[in-house]
């Protein structure tokens, strides 16, 4: 049996360099970063549904186009099915690609307004030297019929703008499983539907990992939605895992000042729920220089002095459960 | 009970488009009382936002109010003259929109903002005790003095929405239209503005519409809450009893199928179908060719809205009994 892990991060780093005017190169020396992932370690395990949620801005985007290989790291490493990424040279890597797809949020921007369809779910088909003509045509046929886009040898025939919303979701859900990848990055892939076609793409990719034996990447900032997919969970602040751990212990006793906030932040669908937890003031400070030690700490209503003194590191709490906070690890 | 802020009385709104005409409101009525938070809650394309937007008189090109009647404080907004309704607007409603950048001037710093608009409303204000209630009401809405002096682009997206809740409080609104004001926002963001906009609204009395499709959001801030479906008002009530015994099927289905982070279990429910196609939508109840519990005359009839029991108002045939019985 091969490794348990499908995809291993180890302390992996993106800074994204800071434009600066022509008069800024002149006048300072040097250089600003916006740290976006910030020394992230976590894996993936077989068949599981692995959740990175946080706000915008806390890196978590970024870590799935990482694990794409979509921008390179500045440091660390990633390693799928055991294999160093960074190692692959540009062939091998497209190799590689077969067996790792995504879904962003946007189908629509993520489908060619000028192509059909069923020749954009059957493209890399065809790219990847798979099958082409009539046995791409039945291969994609049988793969939109089995994602819901039915009558398929109608909807084959459309373009993206003919399609709803959710069809279009579809089409994108189709496109990333024709290859029978391993791995799926599904980057807020429901955030843009309405209330009801978000509980239907939910329950169709949740059957779909059944019958493909699919392991997700799912990124989202919404912990509502996360609870219903998600085996395990990453919570992300400032380019930092805060909390990592099996959906259930994180959601129903979370450790981190943070992701005790931001479980309390979430609206609920009860008029007689009074949130009683205060809010943390003020807002995520910027990446470019993030506070010192715990990032969370000029915002954390428990800081003392060493929050801002130390960075602590995500240790494992309780079993399978982690959390990098100085208070809980006393 | 009170005498309404707003009457909305049939109004039929359409916008003309190449494949036909789309009723996007058909024959909505509906009251806004003085002091109250009116959620109206639908999912993308049911006329919310329309709906909304045609308080003001202002649906876009190429939209139009063809019917109905819209009573402002007692006055016909649907007969003022342009003039009129200009000033109506500059002086009664504010309107949040999901993107304050929309609505603050790039050009212009915050605190000029409301000092225009505090002696919009009060021109024997003078500047200088306008720059001062300015920084009051900055402070009252948690943002530091300092920012006073930003543009609108050196806000975050949380203190630019502040800024719109505040130049409602200088205008002394007598209605805010809120149009998905949280939905660019994070969440915990989203938490902070929510509670300021609670306690303002408790506070000072305002009347607010609360346009949303956030059923957690109307949960947190709504008094009352009106659902609309395909351009048509389905159901209106209080907000506990809607929660605790939705009626008509479309919000049992909305409600069922919305994700809540308290309850135990995995599951949602699930709506099957989608939104019918408002050129030609379907006869009898729009709901129909979707809901469970459809039977004949709910495709052949129009049921409507009635109210069946004190306060509960509901668009469905299921509660014709109810009703009789209650006549009876």
């Amino acid at each position: 049996m091969a490794n348990a892990n499908l995809v291993e991060v180890r302390g992996l780093r993106k800074w994204f360099p800071v434009q600066r005017s022509f008069i800024e190169r002149l006048v300072t020396r040097q250089r600003d970063f916006v740290r976006a992932v910030d020394g992230v370690d976590f894996e993936i395990r077989r068949g599981e549904v692995f959740g990175l949620a946080g706000e915008s801005g806390s890196g978590k985007t970024t870590t799935g186009r990482l694990i794409l290989r979509l921008i390179e790291p500045t440091e660390g490493k990633i390693l799928f099915q055991g294999v160093d990424l960074a190692s692959l040279g540009e062939e091998e890597m497209r190799q590689m690609r077969r067996h790792m797809q995504a879904i962003f949020q946007d189908p629509y921007a993520s489908l060619n307004p000028r192509m059909k369809i069923g020749d954009a779910i059957g493209h890399s088909l065809e790219i990847f030297g798979i099958a082409k003509g009539q046995e791409k045509r039945e291969r994609v046929l049988e793969m939109m019929e089995r994602v819901g886009l039915t009558p398929p040898s109608i909807l084959y025939e459309k373009y993206p703008h003919q399609l709803s919303g959710g069809q279009r979701q579809r089409a994108v859900i189709a496109r990333a499983l024709i290859l029978r990848p391993d791995l799926v990055v599904a980057d807020e892939p429901i955030a843009m539907a309405d209330v009801s076609v978000r509980a239907l793409l939910l329950e169709l990719m949740r059957r779909l990992k059944e019958e493909f034996n699919l392991t997700y990447l799912f990124i989202t900032h919404d912990l509502a939605t996360a609870k219903y997919i998600c085996n395990r969970i990453g919570v992300m602040y400032l380019g930092k895992i805060v909390e990592m751990g099996p959906l259930e212990k994180v959601y129903r006793s979370p450790l981190h000042p943070y992701t005790q906030a931001l479980l309390a932040a979430v609206p609920v669908p009860d008029p007689k729920f009074r949130r009683t937890q205060p809010m943390p003031k003020g807002e995520i400070p910027s990446p470019i220089n993030p506070p010192s030690g715990c990032r969370f700490h000029p915002r954390c209503p428990y800081a003392e002095p060493i929050c801002s003194e130390e960075e602590p590191a995500l240790v494992e709490a309780e079993a399978d459960h982690f959390v990098a906070c100085h208070l809980v690890q006393r | 009970m009170n005498e309404p802020l707003v009457r909305i009385r049939d109004l039929v709104v359409t916008y003309k488009t190449r494949a036909g005409e789309v009723r996007a409101v058909d024959g909505v009525s509906l009251d806004i009382y003085p002091g109250e938070v009116l959620g109206l809650v639908g999912e993308s394309g049911c006329g919310k936002s329309t709906l909304g937007t045609a308080l003001l008189r202002l649906v876009r090109h190429p939209g139009r109010i063809v019917g109905g009647e819209i009573w402002f404080d007692g006055r016909n907004l649907l007969a003022l003259s342009e003039e009129e309704m200009r000033r109506l607007r500059g002086a009664h409603i504010s309107m949040i929109f999901q993107d304050p950048m929309t609505s603050l001037n790039p050009l212009q710093r915050i605190s000029d903002h409301i000092v225009e608009t505090i002696r919009t409303h009060k021109p024997e204000v003078s500047e200088e005790e306008a720059r001062k209630q300015a920084a009051e009401l900055i402070d009252r809405l948690g943002i530091m003095a300092e920012r006073l002096d930003d543009y609108p682009h050196q806000l975050s997206g949380g203190m630019r929405q502040r800024v719109m809740i505040g130049l409602a409080l200088a205008l002394r609104a007598d209605l805010i239209i809120a149009d998905e004001p949280t939905t660019s926002l994070d969440v915990i963001v989203e938490a902070q503005f929510l509670d300021l906009l609670k306690e303002l609204q408790e506070e000072f009395g305002l009347t607010i519409l609360l346009i949303t499709h956030n059923i957690g959001v109307v949960a947190q801030l709504a008094d009352r809450v009106a659902v609309m479906y395909a351009a048509k008002l389905v159901e209106l009530a209080d907000v506990e009893p809607l929660f605790a015994e939705p009626l008509h099927p479309y919000t049992q289905a909305l409600l069922a199928s919305v994700p809540n982070i308290r309850l135990e279990g995995d599951t949602l429910k699930i709506m099957r179908g989608s939104p019918p196609d408002l050129i030609e939508p379907p006869p009898g109840c729009r709901f129909h060719p979707r809901c469970p519990h459809a039977f004949e005359r709910c495709s052949q009839e129009e049921p409507p809205l009635k109210e069946i029991r004190p306060n509960r108002w509901v668009a469905c045939w299921l509660y014709e009994t109810e009703r009789g019985v209650r006549e009876a």
